[in-house]
């Protein structure tokens, strides 16, 4: 009558330990449900220490890992999102963005710095999937044009972190102009032999994917990421079959040829520097 | 065939058609009554087709009869060369390309092809390239640039190949890269949305100096069914999403995100294909003209200039 009992793991925490756990001290794997202290986590690259999975983590984090001391300059921090089109779906475009702001206290998708790492001057450009699934609109597209600029003018090499699902809907057009716009400062910076790396994280679909998120001297994913063109909803709903097992991760880009290396996130600081004194001097 | 807005027009047709029917069995003189008729479908037409919404337009695209990218350049060009293959995995049918001359002036021409009958359209992959297809765009581009010959693209893409094989060949980084070449290829690029224009798969060709939209053609980031599917859950909003999404030839001129329109015979291109043709033929002579004596630096830097320009930020200074 193994049906009485609770075989399988369940809930293991007493709800008397739980309600003692303030907010944000402790962090839950989502893949092995350890409980990992936050400090242990920074430590770590916020990497899971039982099971290598790398939590979905957003500027401020990436800032963390990357820069020496987390010291670094941010720029063009005022740019915020217009409603060019007062695109209205289920609710308002200007609503979306105005709760967006309130619940990631971010001002859109992504944030860009410049700082050291390891010592070098390099410029960062870095998505933040929690607002509005990291989606590209003007504000992204702009922030990164202007990141690629200022690495340009003043010779630092120059990364892009992707986490996005693609261009943003509500800005429809003026979203898929981005990737005109991106791309092209990529080929002023490539033009002045300036390294631009990219790194792949989970997920890079969609427009980011068509377009800087492929265009790196280097591109560099993160383990187990889901990297792809069109969605894998979208591809199983057009052949009609279920996905391989592994598809559009990083693994498959790597066997594709279409990333130079996977690197765990706790060597991601490590191997960038080691690629930019390759090829690169200040 | 008739579009359900064309309902109005579909009526009078079929009265004229009476009209003449009974006129010409020679019983009664019926002359008036058809003269009234053909004004009347006249007003109609100028009535319908000014005021057409944004789904009605994204229909008119997409219309089986509608002139294809194949179909203006070899009437535009009949010394037309189609050059095959991306050197590299094979030819795709859904991007054509080649060498061509209007009134002397050798082009070199790539466009995403349809079908027009249910084989035709499995050949052509409905329109939709797969990397190859952009490589293939790639390799003429760079043909071009290197015989120095200005470059015509016309749009016409439901969007780039989901699949399989289109991941495995890196559909994101053949798009990716046309982007990136495009912005810095030292010769003119005129780009044409002839139909329609979805999303990076369209972008993949659409990098250009000039950027035209025929009166009934669509641009933008995603189809409105899958707008739809995607915001509301359903595909009954693709009338909405077209609205929300403002991608007419209009819209899109408004918004700064082109160059130019292409007027279209009344009823659109498909009801008089001569003159569709010769409207496009008329424009890339136009602005061939405009850019054929700009020094490679101005061309270039105007380019990149014009995309860069693209978007709406607010900045707020005093926060800084």
């Amino acid at each position: 009558m193994s049906w009485f009992k609770r075989v399988s793991e369940g809930i293991t925490t007493k709800t008397k330990e739980k309600k003692a756990t303030p907010d944000g001290l402790w962090d839950k794997c989502p893949r092995c449900k350890t409980i990992t202290p936050h400090k242990e986590l920074i430590e770590s690259k916020f990497v899971c220490p039982t099971c290598d999975y790398h939590y979905k983590i957003g500027s401020k984090e990436y800032f963390e890992v990357l820069f020496d001391d987390n010291k670094f300059k941010e720029l063009d921090a005022n740019l915020t999102s217009g409603d060019p089109l007062g695109f209205v779906d289920t609710k308002s475009y200007k609503s979306r963005i105005d709760e967006s702001i309130k619940k990631s206290g971010l001002k859109d998708a992504c944030r860009t710095a410049v700082g050291k790492s390891n010592g070098r001057k390099i410029v960062i450009a870095c998505m933040d999937f929690g607002f509005i699934g990291g989606s590209m609109g003007s504000v992204v597209g702009e922030k990164i044009s202007r990141a690629i600029d200022y690495a340009r003018e003043n010779r630092h090499p120059m990364i892009i972190i992707s986490k996005s699902g693609g261009a943003r809907m509500m800005e429809a057009a003026f979203s898929l102009m981005q990737m005109a716009k991106t791309s092209a400062k990529l080929a002023l910076l490539d033009k002045e032999k300036i390294p631009y790396i990219s790194v792949l994280t989970d997920p890079t679909t969609g427009g980011i994917t068509a377009s800087f998120a492929m265009l790196g001297d280097f591109n560099i994913a993160e383990p187990e990421a889901l990297i792809g063109f069109a969605g894998p909803r979208v591809i199983k709903e057009t052949i009609g079959k279920d996905l391989p097992k592994g598809f559009q991760s990083s693994e498959f880009l790597l066997e594709h040829g279409f990333v130079d290396l996977i690197v765990h996130r706790i060597n991601l600081k490590e191997k960038i520097s080691k690629l930019l004194s390759m090829v690169w001097d200040d | 065939m008739y579009f359900d807005f064309e309902k109005p027009i579909q009526e009078l047709d079929e009265q004229l058609e009476k009209a003449k029917e009974t006129h010409d069995k020679g019983k009664i003189d019926m002359m008036d009554m058809i003269n009234s008729l053909v004004k009347k479908i006249d007003e109609t037409k100028k009535e319908i087709y000014g005021n057409l919404s944004g789904w009605q337009r994204v229909q008119i695209s997409r219309h089986q009869d509608r002139p294809y990218a194949l179909d203006y350049i070899n009437a535009m060009a009949p010394d037309f060369i189609e050059i095959h293959g991306d050197r590299n995995v094979k030819d795709d049918k859904a991007m054509i390309g080649g060498f061509g001359s209007i009134d002397g002036q050798a082009f070199m021409f790539i466009g995403q092809q349809k079908g027009r009958n249910t084989k035709e359209r499995q050949y052509r992959n409905f329109g939709m390239p797969n990397p190859e297809g952009y490589r293939k765009a790639l390799r003429l581009m760079k043909l071009a640039e290197k015989f120095n010959r200005p470059i015509v693209t016309l749009i016409d893409t439901p969007g780039a190949s989901p699949g399989l094989e289109a991941e495995e060949r890196g559909q994101g980084e053949a798009i990716a890269k046309n982007l990136m070449e495009m912005a810095v290829l030292k010769v003119p690029i005129i780009c044409i949305v002839i139909g329609e224009g979805a999303s990076g798969g369209a972008l993949g060709i659409g990098v250009g100096d000039k950027v035209l939209m025929m009166e009934n053609t669509w641009y933008s980031v995603i189809s409105p069914e899958s707008c739809s599917s995607i915001l509301w859950r359903t595909w009954d909003y693709k009338e909405k999403a077209a609205d929300a999404l403002k991608l007419t030839a209009n819209d899109m001129l408004k918004n700064g995100l082109i160059d130019g329109i292409i007027s279209e015979p009344l009823g659109g291109a498909h009801t008089d294909i001569e003159k569709a043709v010769s409207s496009v033929k008329k424009e890339i002579k136009k602005q061939y003209k405009l850019l054929k004596d700009k020094t490679v630096d101005d061309l270039i830097n105007e380019r990149i200039e014009k995309f860069s320009n693209m978007g709406v930020v607010n900045e707020d200074v005093a926060e800084h």
